[in-house]
């Protein structure tokens, strides 16, 4: 028997499996009672508009104030974890180590839930916000900072020397080099891995449900969904919550990669950016550890 | 003299620049090994040598890009090393120029020129932008104001790392290896630019490799070799007589 053949049998025996697979699904399935699961539409109505005009409100709403958050605490993380003053090193390194190393869920069962009850403390209400949402994002600010920290210390890192040297023999003192030449393209190198974090953060905005659970002005997404299966006994708001997270997740997505594919050949044609693919592995290691 | 940015006791009849038993090390290994040295204001002084003598490290520290490990550097008599001086202020009276040149990607030529001039000077913007102008148009590219140092090709990208840093009105100018990263084609008018501020009287120190020029335009040549000056004197005296064998046995290699 040639190469050929086993191979050709080989991919003949894997389409036979899977055939056989989409045939016993079909014919097992119970696809009316999953219809009446998963897919009635009079529910799906009823789900309108509050799944926009409250939820994905919400969700949008608590994703960028964690973003505005996240990214300036996460940026004063960076500098403070590349600062010539050691404790302000000390001090970064075993924020980003503690809040990246705890599930993001447990920080925000600290906020929301321990604070109040072991110390009394209630994180006040703010930015529109009931104390019980703000409870929630608080603590996905304290996580996502650490992860814009490292995204902004590799971005910072990989500007060249030569840019700083350049900046302090003009007589730039370092905040004046930080902030008008380091800095700037920092940013600009960290765009795509930036992205990437939001569009973690939209997801993680699901882990606020734990926070607003009761008060249903407050609910997201998932705080939503969850609620409204209950109330109906019924799984539709499941797919309609899930179509709401894809609709604003996958064009943002679409966004990184279109900007990475940009990136990669503007590189090839102009200065080569061998910081870039470092940065979007390091994007992609955030995205696992989650 | 550079009166923009205050500085006490500095004595214009010292030499520019002076390093008195000048040490530095990396580590373990010694890279200058007490360097005494002294350009006059007005001169121009060359300093050659084989890759990994100090040259390029010696010049990093006349304006504190390197912290001399022993030993002073002292501009215009005020020893720079001290902690107590304001090294900014230092620092903008002292132009450098890079061998990869160092211009800031994310600003155009102009605001290339004018960050510094506004951030440290205290300029304002039309000033700033005259000035900009000026020294462009001085290096021959007034036309490449409004262009992204990406645009640019090395020579132009030189010229205007030179420019940017005279647009401070520095006392004077730093080179490192200004035309190593070049074309062989481009070589020429990076050094047309430079020959004309030696002749409109800057303060020059210019580490190179361009021996032509060190003949040519330099005032004094100082050859390193292993973190000593090994020998120093008249460019073309230097150049055609070495006395020492070291530098002999480096000219043979590159004249």
């Amino acid at each position: 028997m040639g190469r050929r053949t086993r191979q050709r049998l080989w991919r003949g025996g894997l389409y036979a499996v899977l055939i056989g697979l989409v045939v016993f699904v079909a014919v097992s399935a119970d696809w009316a009672n999953l219809q009446r699961q998963f897919f009635q539409l009079d529910i799906a109505r009823e789900l309108f508009p509050d799944v926009i005009a409250i939820a994905a409100k919400n969700t949008v709403k608590f994703t960028a104030i964690s973003f505005v958050g996240g990214f300036s605490i996460g940026l004063a993380l960076a500098l403070m974890r590349l600062s010539p003053i050691a404790p302000f090193r000390w001090m970064a390194i075993i924020y980003i180590e503690v809040f990246r190393g705890l599930p993001a869920l447990l920080t925000i069962f600290a906020t929301s839930l321990v604070l109040p009850i072991a110390l009394g403390v209630r994180i006040p209400a703010f930015a529109g916000m009931s104390t019980f949402a703000a409870a929630g994002v608080v603590g996905l600010i304290i996580v996502s900072a650490a992860y814009f920290a490292e995204v902004f210390r590799a971005g910072i890192q990989a500007v060249p020397k030569g840019q700083s040297e350049a900046a302090r023999s003009l007589g730039m003192s370092p905040a004046t080099t930080m902030t008008y030449v380091v800095l700037p393209q920092a940013i600009r190198t960290v765009i795509p891995p930036l992205t990437n974090e939001f569009v973690l953060l939209i997801k993680d905005t699901a882990l606020i449900f734990l926070a607003v659970g009761g008060v249903s002005a407050d609910r997201e997404l998932t705080a939503f969904g969850s609620a409204r299966i209950q109330e109906f006994g019924n799984a539709t708001p499941l797919i309609v919550t899930a179509l709401m997270y894809l609709a604003i997740t996958i064009p943002l997505t679409q966004l990184v990669a279109w900007m990475e594919r940009r990136d990669m050949r503007s590189s090839g044609a102009r200065e080569p950016n061998q910081f870039t693919t470092k940065l979007r592995l390091l994007a992609k290691r955030g995205t696992s550890n989650r | 003299m550079n009166h923009d940015v205050p500085l006490h006791g500095l004595r214009p009849d010292e030499p520019a620049i002076e390093t008195v038993g000048l040490r530095k090390s990396f580590g373990d290994l010694e890279v200058l090994k007490g360097i005494d040295m002294a350009i006059a204001a007005g001169q121009v002084v060359c300093v050659i040598g084989p890759s990994g003598s100090g040259k390029s490290t010696l010049l990093r520290c006349v304006n504190l890009l390197e912290q001399p490990s022993a030993g002073e550097v002292r501009v215009e008599g005020v020893n720079i090393v001290d902690p107590d001086i304001d090294i900014d202020a230092v620092r903008a009276r002292i132009g450098m120029v890079f061998q990869q040149f160092n211009l800031f990607p994310h600003l155009n030529v102009l605001k290339n020129l004018m960050l510094a001039q506004r951030r440290v000077l205290g300029r304002g913007r039309a000033e700033a932008e005259e000035v900009a102008r000026q020294q462009l148009d001085r290096v021959g590219l007034s036309d490449k104001v409004d262009a992204h140092p990406a645009q640019l090709s090395g020579g132009q990208l030189q010229r205007v790392a030179i420019a940017r840093a005279l647009s401070m009105n520095p006392d004077m100018m730093l080179f490192d290896e200004p035309t190593s990263a070049l074309d062989p084609e481009l070589v020429g008018e990076v050094l047309d630019v430079m020959r004309g501020l030696a002749r409109e009287g800057m303060t020059m120190m210019v580490v190179t490799h361009e021996m032509g020029f060190a003949r040519e335009v330099g005032d004094h040549l100082v050859f390193m070799d292993e973190g000593v000056i090994m020998e120093e004197g008249v460019p073309r005296e230097v150049l055609e007589n070495p006395r020492h064998e070291r530098t002999q046995a480096f000219l043979s290699k590159v004249l």
